[in-house]
């Protein structure tokens, strides 16, 4: 019968020393609180939070829900930047909670509040209706007589460079930041805002699209593309380099005959 | 109450330049320096009528204005008068879609490609011009 025979256990000697578990820094959590049925006007709570360099503003938030105070109301979903459920805004800026670590805020006290220029539906959470409707307007489909679905018909032809002219606005996840950072729409409550005005411009320069000739029509009205004057405050915070801005600049071009 | 609930920033909001950067600067300076002017135009308007009124309304008139008060709002004017154009002309080419980047795949950080160096040059430019033009200007008007 062989025989195994097992190896000694042996003291090896690290070569380099493990690093030392980090220490979990204290910080003061602000959340504005507001309730439409109960309260009269907005009033912050603040709260205590141990955090990692690692952790992000919604698992600060989390943090409070699940152990502090669990009335705190918060939309999320994803965790990682692509519903665009958790915008807020974070020490003053529209941002995503779950896309901001505490780290990168270089304070000890960090203020959350619901984002601007939308109606609050509770705390943090705000209501999204105006943003879907706005975006629905814009017809964010391909227009086209000629479906590629129909029996006998081809694929439609689609460069590199064709999809490059919009790929980048379609990746557009409506966290309404952009909304929230705009200046026209913090007093132009009719204003279809940066979302909008830049998906109208994805589906426009798409060559498999033919209702350029309706979008322009729709943006083109007294609170339309012309009440944008370019702050760049839109581009400035979209986390996912959508670039708003660039797209309303575009569509002017269409509009003033500079594109085709 | 319908205010607080709409959670509309207004005009607080709006000319606070702070927040985001040189652009939403020079976008507040746009504003404030066309009002500015527009202030002005009005008064100006104002201040040369005064001559329908005879030689003695207008001195009366040229007593308050040819002052250090009023070359120091001059100088203001200068001042306003050349970033808002200079500003005005890097917006007219960008807001026809010149100057504001190409569309392509954005990649991390995502640096918005409208907001780029050449943009920011030209911000930076104007003012540079408007503070130019006010020290010449602030040499004419107090150097005699």
């Amino acid at each position: 019968m062989a025989t195994v025979e097992v190896p000694k256990e042996q003291k090896v000697e690290p070569t380099t020393p493990a690093p030392a578990p980090s220490k979990p820094k204290t910080i003061t959590l602000r959340i504005s609180r507001f309730n439409p049925s109960e309260h009269a006007e907005t009033k912050f709570e603040e709260f205590k939070i141990p955090v990692q360099k690692w952790t992000t503003v919604l698992e600060a938030i989390l943090y409070v829900k699940q152990s502090l105070d669990h009335s705190v109301a918060v939309r999320y979903s994803c965790r990682q930047a692509s519903c665009g459920s958790c915008g807020m805004k974070i020490n003053g800026k529209p941002r995503l909670a779950c896309y901001t670590k505490v780290s990168e805020l270089e304070s000890n006290v960090i203020t959350v509040e619901p984002m601007n220029n939308f109606p609050i539906i509770r705390d943090l959470a705000v209501d999204f209706k105006q943003l879907f409707s706005t975006h629905k307007k814009m017809k964010p489909f391909i227009i086209n007589e000629e479906s590629e679905v129909q029996p006998g018909t081809k694929e439609f032809v689609q460069t590199p460079k064709d999809l490059e002219k919009f790929l980048q606005f379609s990746y557009c996840i409506k966290c309404g930041l952009c909304n929230s950072a705009c200046p026209t729409m913090a007093t132009d409550k009719s204003f279809i805002g940066p979302q909008g005005l830049a998906q109208a411009y994805r589906y426009t320069a798409d060559n498999r699209d033919q209702g350029k000739k309706d979008r322009l029509k729709i943006v083109d009205q007294s609170h339309g593309i012309w009440r944008c004057h370019f702050a760049g405050s839109c581009s400035d915070v979209c986390p996912k380099g959508v670039d708003p801005a660039m797209a309303i600049q575009l569509l002017r071009g269409y509009m003033l005959g500079f594109r085709k | 109450m319908a205010e607080q609930f709409s959670n509309r920033e207004g005009i607080k909001g709006m000319i606070n330049p702070t927040r985001y950067g040189l652009h939403r600067v020079a976008y507040w300076l746009q504003r404030l320096s066309g009002l500015g002017l527009l202030a002005y135009l009005i008064g100006h308007i104002y201040e040369t009528s005064t001559i329908l009124n005879g030689k003695a309304a207008w001195n009366n008139m040229l007593s308050l204005t040819e002052t250090p008060g009023g070359h120091l709002v001059l100088v203001l004017v200068i001042g306003m008068c050349v970033f808002h154009t200079g500003n005005g002309i890097r917006l007219m080419i960008s807001e026809g879609g010149k100057g504001v980047g190409k569309p392509g795949q954005p990649e991390y950080p995502y640096r918005a490609s409208s907001l780029n160096s050449k943009q920011r040059l030209c911000i930076w430019v104007s003012i540079a011009l408007a503070a130019l033009a006010m020290m010449y200007g602030a040499g004419v008007l107090f150097g005699n």
